[in-house]
């Protein structure tokens, strides 16, 4: 049998090298990772619940999980990123402030 | 059957084909008083001091995989309770007393080797909170004990304490009474003696969803091997934690990342302690078997894969060869990844939570080896009294709600 050629960055992306909206695919050590994206900050007058779930509390997935990184020693951009939990493969990139692909459009 | 030299000599004259199966594999009935969430060794302690001190002995405990097949595999098996604060070093040594005499207690060696745990100061800094740790355990009764280097090359021969050494050594924290122990017969040590007492352990048996009555209360739950009843669920499924809790509707503070570790080939006893270095991220001491047992760094994004970056092992191996000159040309063996729960704070969560029978024992992070004993002990009193002992009470689910934290983030003996 054929060894089976190398996957290739577009359809197979594993965590090693991570591809930055901005500068393309680079090696993970590039990289900072910047917790869980798309968390809300709550209004300053809401209470101690909330305020303690928005500083702590995760979703910590298995599987599709929406997360931030810092391309640190590269552009310094911050970017998401959504990745498998289970298999660390990236499915999509995307700049700071887009919506999170996991979630519904609001109708 | 009660292992003793009688049992291996009578044993031994039937050709060793006669031992009997450690403990039941067991069927999962319709109910029971409690379901423990999770076969390591903490589940499993806490099954056994359910029924050995509360006498509660309709318990299960459900497994996904095989019982010790998680973090209690995986982990570097070093035990201490060195911790800074009391409310840690309390919990900590509470788990340490149990460790002496588990063997014994348990009919089960669980080769528990007290051979001392070395904690390396590199810099002034390192000096500065070594010494803090070590008199803040004085005030708390916790064994830890300052070396000057000289003192430090006498209880451990392979450090190198010359000016020359690329991380000079300045001195070391001892806690001469922790060690380490044999992680696999710790989880079948407990299984065996909980089985005995009435405790159905269930492998391969995942939980799908945890079952609610009208009032909010836990009913029981879903499995791979068909619903099970109770009233009391009892989770202690460490990087899975926060699914499990997840099912019953409560978010948990924690995040699960890859921690490695790896081991060399066996070569003759060389290395007489454990000893850790929190400023070039290394652990290691020398199994019985005689490989070296080397800890890595955890990865910095959460993952379930069980693995971990290659850059974590490269960096722990090359902060090792460059303490220890004498194994740079030692070939490495095997080496893994577990899922270490992770809290803020980096101390752990044992809790009741906002859902009534719901108990949870988890965020014990890369440092839940060491408490087994100790956890299972005072989670057991949580779930069978229902209230914490005081031991635990510092470490409940809403001192993030407080600002209670217990930072030992800052302060463990090697920063993940």
């Amino acid at each position: 049998m054929r060894p089976q050629p190398p996957p290739s960055l577009t359809e197979d992306i594993v965590l090693l090298l991570i591809p930055c909206p901005y500068c393309g695919p680079r090696a993970e050590i590039e990289f900072r990772y910047g917790g869980e994206a798309h968390l809300e900050r709550p209004k300053p007058d809401c209470n101690e619940q909330t305020w303690a779930a928005y500083l702590h509390s995760r979703h910590n997935a298995r599987g599709r999980h929406a997360e931030r990184w810092r391309h640190a020693h590269g552009c310094g951009q911050f970017f998401n990123a959504v990745r498998d939990t289970l298999t660390d493969q990236i499915e999509v990139t995307y700049e700071a402030g887009q919506p999170s692909p996991l979630r519904e459009p609001a109708s | 059957m009660h292992y003793s030299a009688l049992s291996l000599f009578r044993n031994a004259l039937r050709g060793h084909k006669a031992w009997p199966r450690q403990w039941r594999a067991a069927e999962p009935k319709s109910s029971y008083d409690v379901i423990i969430v999770g076969g390591g060794g903490h589940g499993l302690a806490t099954a056994y001091y359910l029924a050995s001190k509360y006498g509660i002995t309709n318990v299960a405990v459900v497994e996904k995989g095989w019982i010790g097949g998680g973090n209690t595999g995986r982990n570097t098996t070093i035990i201490r309770s060195n911790y800074l604060f009391e409310e840690s070093a309390n919990l900590y040594n509470h788990s340490l007393k149990l460790w002496g005499s588990l063997s014994q207690e348990l009919n089960y060696n669980i080769m528990f080797s007290p051979r001392g745990v070395m904690l390396l100061a590199h810099t002034l800094h390192d000096v500065y909170s070594a010494k803090r740790h070590v008199h803040a355990n004085r005030l708390t009764g916790v064994d830890n004990k300052w070396l000057e280097p000289e003192e430090a090359k006498a209880f451990c021969p392979p450090l190198d304490i010359t000016q020359r050494a690329r991380y000079p050594i300045l001195g070391a924290a001892l806690q001469k009474s922790g060690g380490t122990a044999r992680h696999d017969a710790v989880a079948w040590g407990y299984a065996r003696a909980a089985s005995a007492l009435g405790v159905d352990i269930i492998e391969n048996c995942q939980v799908q969803a945890v079952r609610r009555e009208g009032t909010g209360r836990v009913a029981g739950v879903e499995t791979s091997r068909g619903p099970i009843a109770a009233t009391r669920i009892a989770v202690a499924a460490a990087g899975s934690s926060s699914l499990i809790m997840d099912m019953a509707d409560v978010r948990m503070p924690l995040e699960s990342h890859p921690l490695q570790a790896l081991v060399s080939e066996p070569v003759k006893p060389c290395f007489p302690c454990v000893v850790m270095s929190n400023t070039v991220h290394a652990y290691v001491s020398q199994s019985d078997k005689g490989e070296l047992v080397i800890g890595a760094g955890a990865d910095q994004y959460p993952s379930y894969s069980q693995t971990g970056g290659v850059q974590q092992l490269s960096q722990a191996v090359e902060a090792i060869c460059e303490m220890f000159p004498m194994f740079q040309r030692m070939r490495m063996l095997r080496s893994w990844g577990g899922i270490v729960d992770m809290t803020p704070d980096r101390s752990p969560i044992i809790s009741i939570t906002p859902v009534g029978g719901l108990f949870v024992n988890c965020g014990w992070g890369t440092g839940g080896f060491k408490a087994t004993p100790g956890a299972g002990d005072l989670f057991a009193h949580l779930v069978a009294t229902g209230t914490p002992h005081p031991i635990i009470a510092p470490f409940a689910l809403d001192r993030f709600e407080k600002g209670k934290m217990i930072d030992e983030a800052a302060a463990a003996a090697v920063a993940h």
